[in-house]
């Protein structure tokens, strides 16, 4: 049976959320606000985790996911990206993963109810933010050892097993493994979302998402985007794409490749540019917006959004945009 | 072409196989079953020159590698997992699909760990039962991959075509019906057996296979058929014409019946065309059993041709090239296997060893950097470059040390880390191996480090250096702390910044302000060397004094280029305020209440002059006391200053000069709208100071500032305090630079002015100093020297109304009425609200700890519009006052 986000996303362009860091950056946090009361005696530094601001300051949380449904987002991602047990390990917070993991997908879900129970015609969905860790499972940290890796297939495995099982019980409406530099670490992400949908008996809509490192055109692991996509083709997806590192302009060529072979729905979610030499992106929203627009006219996409340096206006801009486009049809078979 | 028969592959790049599609080589050399040479090489974990092999393959045209590890006295699942993984390092090789090849699961199923592409299972079969079999594919399909069908079931290996039809069509079913398994994914290996071996069983093993293929094609839609052809000449080992032959032909039959791949050897194969037709009928009379006497006539002839074999040599041309350009196509190709021998060639040449490094190795090194830059190279070749580059500095580091005798080996001991809150350390790895392949010693303190850690280190072993790196813009900050952190520790070494976000203008702008030592931004890995080279060697000096010197003018070119600055709304700036914990904040009730007038003596003020600004104001730069005793200026300094002494002593002397001040001290409350409300000690309200708040956009960790952040709210319902002051050096300043207008001495004119503006100050500093400790009294234990003063190491703040934290001259007529400051001193303020005399200077006190001075800059119109309401002053006169401080033109 189709879900209710399958049958919207055949209907309409569906818009994703924009950064979250980026918003979380305009409340300039603190330490002591990382921390709040449950960590206050945590013995290591917490300021710059993110995701364990969904424990300390949900309220942050609610107030950004509430600016990108209000500002015209569909689907908003949860403040997960980095809350697995390989990337809290960081912070010597493995113990905690479920509970982010859980309390993200609420957040996010009472957000996207709210909104929904507002505008009954235009649902809002929730997709599990599932990063891809600070460990490589294709490249070796030691360049002295290349056979060396940091991570093996089964750590990765387990540990998004675990964080997509906080997301299901959340009550997320799909899972996007994102930012993917490196398809193994994919593989393996898919792999434990598999058993966790296994164990909930349940399942959820993935959305893959690949990130082109640079001007070489391939992922950080050294794939082009039509081997990404061939390695990724093995699951069910609900949609395929690329995000960040790039703006829009730059990574319409790749997306291009997708939208060309993928028998799944196409997203993408650019940077707002590309940053300028203080480490900014000041692309504005219009700018941005026409950007995308060349992606809507060449019938590209299915799921738009935006990565880092976007905002709600940034993300009414292409909600604005998206509104006036139909959303690329999907053509069953790879025809070659 | 219907789409369901395309079999997509993926290493780095994508495989296409399409009916249209030419056949598909499979190298075979990666297997320890097959190639005696590759046992040895895994059987001695000679892992390096195996990888040769593989990339040999691929350079020699084969589409897809077979990897096998299927040997009794390697642990296949160790050898399986570890070359894979040193192949997915090797973007040459790795760009192919790979196809893991076992008999046994477990080395499939560590394969199918290590892979990031859609590779293929060699293979899996019936033999074991439907159920393994369901269960192997299903686990395949999970991973990804693709599957080779061996036709062997619980009965054996099918031999005959009967056999081999059953076989693959009841696997086909299983797959389809049962484990859903993609029809394209499914690739049958009908099994080539050998042919002429002189048993008369084996004399249709080629015709059935090619038979067998023609039915898989026609009968099990989808379906792909592969095969290890080099078992068709197996019979004939050793004779290479003959095989490469036997292999050209059998593939040309196979691919006419459908046959969409094989596994061969790419280097061992004839062209079809090009095989001798006496060889080529004998050949086919042996694969198509035309003849019963066609093995004996094939024998007979391998036993002519035994010793005229050739073998096809990979493309050596560059080998034919200079020196220099070897040694580049090695580095930027990544190609170990010559490296030492060149290198050995370029030390006889250049005479020594650190000229080769410097020389050719180093000149590699940069066309990697300018390949990876422009985005012509990819990091894993980047990190093939550095190994290469690496082994090449080891074959030359003893002669380096012979060189070096008796001196120190290490160019210099680096400490590199990724700042605190940054996990990313790819690039910080790399300039590690680069630098140290250039006989640096890296002590890598790894990611997430904080600034007392890397620093500590650094001074625990004498560092040379400081290596920081960062990906996300946070990081940025971090290395400002770092930078700063240095500074307040009096280190000298410089400090090296990297890294995605960082940029040469971030460090000129952001982080080589903060520390006086050299800081250098250092963009790619082979520009490490030479920086430090430079950083640390005889001509240190002027080289940082040159990077100084450079982001200097970075900086200026920044500031004009800048202009277009973003600004937050006066609502997100007010958000983003300062927060003082007031609940923490120890707020002391002042002594004196109220306003007072304080009168100076010229001989207590002396002490407090800070005369560096004095010195300039005469065109005569330098640090006081230094520049009195400075080489250029020092005499005319000297000179100077005798004058402005005999001077002071008249003026101590004559009681010529009469300065005073008012100060006033109240209660007060700030206000959300950064209003400061004053009240008396009824609480009565006396009087509001209205003040501005900062809009351009910050980075990530500063707030927008404002000085009523450092008053207490009124809502902490907590009773804070605030100060006013005015205050000058005396009236009679004026009189006396007129009287020596009048007399032609402008000298003393001025001389005298000068010191009016030198005794204000001292008295403004002398007047703050005594209500921190006494009138207020919040710092009555506060011992600081004047040098101390000057620097402004005391609690609390004096910002003056006109200046760059309260631009708004306003102020001064609120401050005026509040103290009434013309009556009690004399003071006045002018229509465009400057202060006579000249020599006066008002403002406000904060005591907070954490106040600061910081600069507004420019303001938005919705603030301007704010504030007119605050004032209850119309817009356009606002506009007016404001106006070096708007961000926008106000309309006419």
């Amino acid at each position: 049976m189709r879900t209710k986000l399958e049958e919207e996303v055949s209907r309409r362009i569906l818009v994703l959320d924009g950064a979250m860091g980026t918003m979380l950056q305009r409340y300039r946090l603190e330490e002591e606000d990382f921390r709040g009361e449950q960590f206050k005696n945590h013995p290591h530094p917490l300021k710059g985790n993110n995701d364990l601001l969904t424990l300390t300051r949900p309220d942050i949380l609610r107030e950004i996911h509430d600016a990108y449904f209000e500002a015209g987002a569909d689907i908003a991602e949860t403040n997960t990206f980095s809350s697995t047990t390989i990337a809290q390990a960081d912070y010597h917070l493995e113990e905690i993963v479920y509970d982010l993991n859980l309390q993200a997908a609420k957040i996010a879900r009472a957000s996207a109810d709210h909104y929904t129970h507002l505008t009954p015609d235009k649902p809002r969905f929730v997709a599990g933010s599932i990063g891809p860790t600070n460990r490589t499972a294709s490249i070796s940290p030691d360049v002295n050892n290349p056979a060396f890796r940091a991570v093996t297939f089964d750590q990765l495995a387990e540990a998004y097993e675990q964080q997509t099982l906080g997301l299901i019980d959340g009550g997320v409406d799909a899972l996007l493994i994102e930012t993917v530099f490196d398809t193994l670490n994919a593989k393996a992400a898919i792999f434990g979302a598999e058993e966790a949908m296994k164990k909930r008996n349940v399942t959820i809509p993935l959305m893959i998402s690949g990130t082109i490192t640079d001007a070489s055109g391939r992922t950080l692991s050294g794939q082009t985007a039509h081997a990404f996509l061939i390695s990724m083709s093995h699951a069910p997806l609900l949609s395929i794409g690329f995000n960040c590192a790039l703006g829009a302009n730059q990574l319409m060529q790749y997306v291009d490749v997708l939208a060309q072979h993928a028998s799944c729905h196409v997203s993408a979610h650019p940077n707002a540019g590309l940053p300028n030499e203080m480490g900014h992106y000041d692309q504005s929203p219009q700018e941005m917006a026409a950007q995308i627009q060349a992606y809507l006219e060449r019938d590209l996409i299915n799921i738009i959004g935006g990565c880092c340096g976007t905002t709600p206006e940034h993300i009414r801009a292409i909600a604005d945009v998206a509104s006036r486009f139909e959303p690329r049809k999907i053509v069953k078979e790879e025809a070659e | 072409m219907s789409a369901k028969t395309t079999l997509v592959l993926s290493g780095l790049e994508p495989l296409i196989v399409t009916t249209e599609s030419n056949f598909v080589n499979i190298g075979e050399r990666t297997n320890v079953t097959g190639s005696r040479k590759f046992l040895q090489l895994i059987r001695e974990r000679k892992f390096d020159d195996a990888l040769e092999i593989a990339r040999e393959q691929v350079e020699g045209g084969a589409q897809i590698i077979d990897i096998n590890m299927d040997e009794g006295m390697i642990d296949g699942v160790e050898a399986m997992t570890t070359f894979l993984n040193l192949v997915a390092s090797e973007p040459d090789i790795s760009r192919v699909p790979v196809m893991i090849d076992s008999s046994r699961w477990e080395i499939i199923a560590a394969g199918l760990k290590v892979v990031q592409g859609k590779c293929v299972v060699n293979s899996i079969s019936l033999k074991g039962g439907e159920a393994e079999f369901i269960e192997q594919a299903s686990t395949i399909r999970r991973y990804g991959a693709a599957t080779v069908v061996m036709a062997f079931d619980e009965n054996g290996q099918a031999d005959s075509y009967e056999r081999r039809i059953e076989i693959c069509a009841r696997a086909y079913r299983i797959l389809n019906e049962i484990v859903g398994f993609p029809k394209e994914d499914i690739i049958f290996d009908p099994n080539i057996f050998p042919v002429a071996t002189g048993m008369e069983e084996h004399r249709k093993n080629a015709l059935d296979f090619f038979a067998a293929t023609r039915w898989i094609k026609e009968n099990l839609p989808g379906a792909h058929v592969s095969g290890g052809v080099s078992n068709v000449s197996f019979s004939f080992r050793g004779n290479q014409k003959v095989r490469e032959a036997m292999h050209a032909a059998f593939l040309y039959h196979g691919i006419k019946a459908g046959m969409d791949m094989g596994i061969v050897n790419p280097t061992m194969l004839e062209v079809y065309n090009e095989i001798d037709p006496d060889l080529l009928e004998l050949v086919e009379d042996v694969l198509l059993d035309r003849r019963d006497d066609s093995t004996e006539r094939m024998l007979e002839y391998a036993d002519r041709v035994k010793d005229s074999h050739k073998t096809k040599e990979k493309d050596l041309r560059w080998r034919d090239q200079i020196l220099e350009k070897r040694l580049e196509h090695a580095m930027v190709k990544g190609v170990i296997e010559f490296i030492e021998q060149d290198t050995e060639e370029a030390r006889m040449h250049y005479g020594s060893p650190l000229k080769v490094i410097e020389g050719p190795l180093m000149a590699g090194m940069n066309v990697v950097g300018e390949l990876f830059g422009s985005g012509k190279m990819f990091l894993p070749q980047v990190v093939k470059s550095a190994r290469v580059m690496k082994k090449a500095v080891a074959w030359l580091t003893p002669y380096l040390e012979a060189e070096k005798a008796g001196t120190s080996n290490k160019s210099g001991v680096i400490v590199m880390a990724t700042v605190k809150g940054d996990v990313h350390d790819i690039g910080k790895n790399i300039v590690g191996v680069v630098l140290s392949c250039n006989s640096f010693e890296i002590v890598d303190l790894g990611v997430m480090v904080p600034t007392s850690v890397i620093l500590d280190k650094a001074q625990e072993i004498g560092a040379d250096a400081i290596g920081l790196s960062g990906l996300i813009t946070p990081s940025l900050d971090e290395m400002i702390h770092v930078a700063k952190e240095m500074e307040m520790r009096n280190m000298t070494i410089p400090l090296l910044i990297g890294g995605a976000t960082t940029s040469r203008v971030h460090t000129a702008v952001k982080i080589d302000p903060m520390y006086s030592g050299l800081v250098i931004h250092v963009n790619d890995a082979s520009r490490a060397v030479p920086v430090l080279s430079s950083a640390n060697g005889k001509d240190a000096q002027s080289f940082t004094k040159q990077i100084k010197a450079e982001y200097q003018e970075l900086r200026e070119l920044y500031k004009t280029r800048n202009a277009a600055k973003r600004y937050v709304s006066i609502e997100e700036a007010r958000r983003l305020r300062k927060r003082i914990d007031w609940k923490q904040a120890k707020l002391v009730v002042p002594n004196q209440l109220g306003i007072r007038e304080i009168s100076f003596r010229i001989a207590d003020l002396i002490e407090y002059i800070d005369w560096t600004p004095f010195f300039k104001t005469w065109g005569l730069h330098g640090k006081y006391p230094e520049v009195l005793t400075d080489s250029v200026v020092g005499e005319q300094a000297q000179e100077l200053f005798n004058d402005v002494n005999a001077m002071l002593d008249q003026l101590k002397a004559t009681h010529a000069l009469t300065p005073k001040a008012v100060v006033g001290l109240f209660r007060a409350a700030s206000k959300q709208n950064d209003d400061v409300v004053v009240f008396d000690d009824q609480n009565n309200e006396l009087a509001i100071f209205h003040l501005l708040r900062q809009q351009s956009e910050k980075d990530s960790a500063a707030s927008q500032s404002c000085l009523s952040d450092f008053i207490a709210p009124h809502d902490t319902g907590m009773t804070d305090h605030i100060g006013c002051f005015a205050v000058t050096a005396g009236k009679e300043i004026e009189q006396l630079a007129k009287e020596y207008d009048a007399q032609h001495d402008s000298y003393r004119a001025i001389l005298i002015k000068a010191i009016g503006d030198r005794l204000v100050e001292a008295a403004a500093e002398r007047l703050h100093l005594q209500v921190r400790k006494e009138l207020w009294g919040y710092a009555a234990d506060e011992i600081l020297t004047n040098s101390e003063l000057i620097g402004e190491k005391y609690q609390g703040i004096r910002p003056a109304p006109g200046y760059p934290a309260c631009p708004d001259h306003l102020e001064k007529l609120t401050i005026w009425k509040l103290l009434d400051v013309e009556k009690r001193i004399g003071i006045t303020l002018t229509e465009s609200l400057a202060m006579e005399p000249a020599s006066s200077i008002s403002g406000y006190y904060f005591a907070h700890p954490e106040s600061h001075y910081f600069g507004l800059g420019k303001i938005g119109k919705d603030q301007v519009e704010d504030f007119a309401k605050r004032r209850n002053e119309p817009l356009s006169y606002c506009e007016k006052w404001l106006s070096p401080n708007l961000n926008y033109e106000p309309e006419a």
